[in-house]
């Protein structure tokens, strides 16, 4: 066996589309199992179980779903609820939700209709990435059987009116921002908006909304039906339960696999995907949970566990579980200046630290990769990263500053060599680069 | 963030066709009556699907179907980057994956042929078949480098198979999406390690499941 999760407890049993995606390949597999006698108990109990079963948020955040959940008004007021399911998944490095949405989009419907059920919404929306036009047919096609096997819709069998609509946007990572998702839902450019209010209270079309990514939602069913406790089995205390992990770049099979949070991040280099490209002794970095999250050397990646607390405690994070592998071929300082001009690209432009920053950060980075800098830009660098981070409205500022940091945090040697290199044997001016900016 | 503008040439009118027309209705059914304008990036979309970019008069047809100023369309368009603005390859519009975990696998590479084969990037190639450009990830890491041509996606390319593939365009046909080296999805290469337990697959787990776990004592 490969890993640590055996295969009776994977959630995702289509990961990789080998079986039929369809109602009736679902149904063989599990899904729609039960839906009725579950909403039966009600949705306080769906809310304590989620709660139980330690289900941390699966976009990045890692926020209790089932508390998430339960900060919805009790009651319905005069303004409808809704159910926001956030498929625009573009952080660097992540493509977990890409196969649910293709290969188990059934799970996702199910899901859908629990979490509605539990939070009184009788709509729900299901926001994908535009550039995902295969995965959109594949889960449109999916709510249509939904809807003519009575399983969703009016007068379903499972006796909660509930309709679900696919949407999708057209290329903008910020959308992924829960509060940028609704005003891109709502038809507007994707900027966040101020918090509060939360989109609890006000959010899509000013309703209560809940937005929850795709993979929390998905697995809802699944837990439920197996028992808060089977899932709370799995991984350490406060990270339970099972992730998809997606695995990119330097290793010599790349993949999604579903594993048992904990898992530590070696073995699943080594079991899943083959180990690191040259061996483990050729690893030099890796980024454990997306773009986002700051880089560890391979020293501290011996020891790390796959989950929210150890990833912290190494000052990184488990984000999507995304991990990029960058073995000693990689020019690190050019991966982290690519990420800069990402989120120079994607910076939606309205808070000016990050419209303003994102920029400068990733001009500088350009001219360290080249090393053509000064050694006392690395410090004002690093300085205004922490004039970026915490001071925007949503976590794109935080997110573009983080990998820099991360790079100086391990690799500062090697930017200094590089500056070192650059100017060996050139006549030097200070301040000459400073100039030119 | 990327500031973007409309095209200098633009043509003088815009029509929907009907079914063009008739897509855009059954989207805009989707949202409450009151809320016509949320379905603008997918009305939007099927323009570009009709008309291969986004133009001027287009962009009014729009904002009169959805009751909508015409400013706020030009916000959405200018703001979401998969609306082009400018006319792109009748053969195949071209957007590699340059992001991070796709260069680490060899993107710069497949930019490097692109440019050769097809000239500077963002604009028509020369026999005005292709278009191609360098975008930002498009969440297909586990089988980078990748590319999307025109609606799907081309993984595990090679600047090698790469060029088979825009030859194939340019001869008017359109090759297989997907893997290039005949991955399923993201498994790892050579077959999956998981998921291989034939009891998850013979309709066990569909049997009526006797009772739910910590259920509620009957009142």
């Amino acid at each position: 066996m490969v890993g640590i999760l055996e295969d009776k407890d994977r959630i995702f049993t289509n990961l990789y589309g080998l079986q039929d995606p369809g109602l009736e390949g679902a149904k063989a597999r599990g899904c729609w199992n039960a839906t009725r006698e579950i909403l039966q108990q009600g949705s306080g109990w769906i809310i304590d179980n989620m709660k139980a079963s330690g289900l941390r948020g699966r976009g990045g955040a890692g926020f209790s779903t089932g508390l998430k959940w339960s900060f919805m008004p009790k009651e319905v007021g005069a303004r409808p609820h809704y159910l926001v399911v956030n498929a625009d998944e573009s952080e660097p490095g992540t493509c977990k939700d890409r196969e649910i949405l293709r290969h188990d989009p059934h799970l996702l419907i199910e899901g859908c209709l629990i979490a509605s059920f539990s939070m009184q919404a009788h709509a729900a929306y299901i926001y994908l990435r535009g550039e995902y036009v295969r995965e959109r047919e594949v889960l449109e096609a999916a709510v249509r059987e939904a809807y003519e096997a009575k399983l969703i819709g009016k007068d379903n069998v499972h006796g909660w009116d509930f309709d679900l609509y696919v949407h999708h946007g057209a290329g903008a990572y910020i959308c992924g921002e829960e509060t940028a998702l609704l005003e891109s839902l709502e038809g507007k450019k994707g900027q966040p908006r101020l918090k509060p209010p939360f989109p609890a209270g006000a959010g899509l079309y000013g309703c209560p909304t809940t937005v929850n990514n795709v993979e929390s939602i998905a697995v809802a069913g699944t837990i439920l039906r197996r028992g808060a406790a089977w899932f709370a089995g799995i991984g350490r205390a406060n990270n339970t339960g099972t992730k998809l992990m997606c695995v990119s770049g330097h290793v010599n099979r790349p993949c999604n696999v579903e594993e048992a949070m904990s898992i530590p991040l070696k073995q699943l280099l080594e079991e899943h995907c083959g180990g690191v490209r040259g061996g483990w002794g050729n690893l030099k970095a890796i980024i454990p949970g997306g773009s986002s999250v700051p880089m560890i050397p391979a020293e501290q990646c011996e020891t790390a566990l796959m989950d929210f607390d150890s990833l912290r405690e190494l000052r990184s994070g488990l984000g999507t579980a995304a991990v990029i592998v960058m073995d000693k071929s990689t020019d690190l300082i050019r991966a982290i200046a690519r990420l800069s001009y990402f989120y120079k690209h994607e910076s939606c432009g309205q808070c000016t630290p990050c419209r303003e920053g994102t920029g400068w950060m990733w001009r500088v980075m350009e001219r360290m990769v080249r090393g053509e800098a000064e050694m006392s830009e690395i410090d004002l660098l690093l300085d205004v990263t922490t004039q970026v981070e915490g001071h925007t409205i949503c976590a794109l500022g935080d997110a573009a500053a983080w990998p820099i940091q991360g790079l100086f945090r391990h690799f500062r040697g090697e930017v200094e060599e590089r500056i070192t290199a650059y100017r060996r044997g050139r006549p030097h001016i200070q301040g000459h680069t400073l100039a030119a900016e | 963030m990327s500031s973007r503008r409309l095209s200098p040439d633009q043509p003088q009118s815009f029509a929907f066709q009907p079914e063009t027309l008739e897509k855009a209705q059954w989207w805009m059914t989707k949202y409450p009556p009151e809320r016509k304008q949320s379905a603008v990036i997918p009305v939007l979309w099927l323009v570009q699907k009709q008309e291969g970019w986004i133009s001027e008069p287009a962009l009014r047809a729009v904002a009169d179907l959805l009751e909508m100023a015409v400013m706020r369309v030009l916000e959405v368009a200018t703001f979401y980057t998969m609306f082009q603005l400018e006319p792109v390859g009748k053969a195949a519009l071209i957007q590699v994956c340059g992001t991070t975990p796709c260069m680490l696998r060899g993107a710069t590479e497949l930019i490097a042929l692109c440019e050769a084969e097809l000239g500077p990037r963002d604009h028509l190639s020369g026999d005005g078949l292709f278009t191609w450009q360098e975008v930002e990830c498009l969440g297909a890491c586990c089988n980078a480098p990748m590319a999307q041509i025109n609606d799907y996606y081309y993984e595990d390319l090679t600047p090698e198979s790469l060029k088979a593939i825009i030859d194939a365009f340019r001869n008017g046909e359109t090759p297989a999406p997907g893997s290039a080296i005949g991955r399923r999805s993201s498994e790892p290469a050579g077959g999956a390690l998981t998921l291989t337990d034939p009891s998850l697959y013979d309709g066990s787990r569909a049997l009526p499941i006797t009772a739910i776990p910590n259920a509620k004592e009957p009142a």
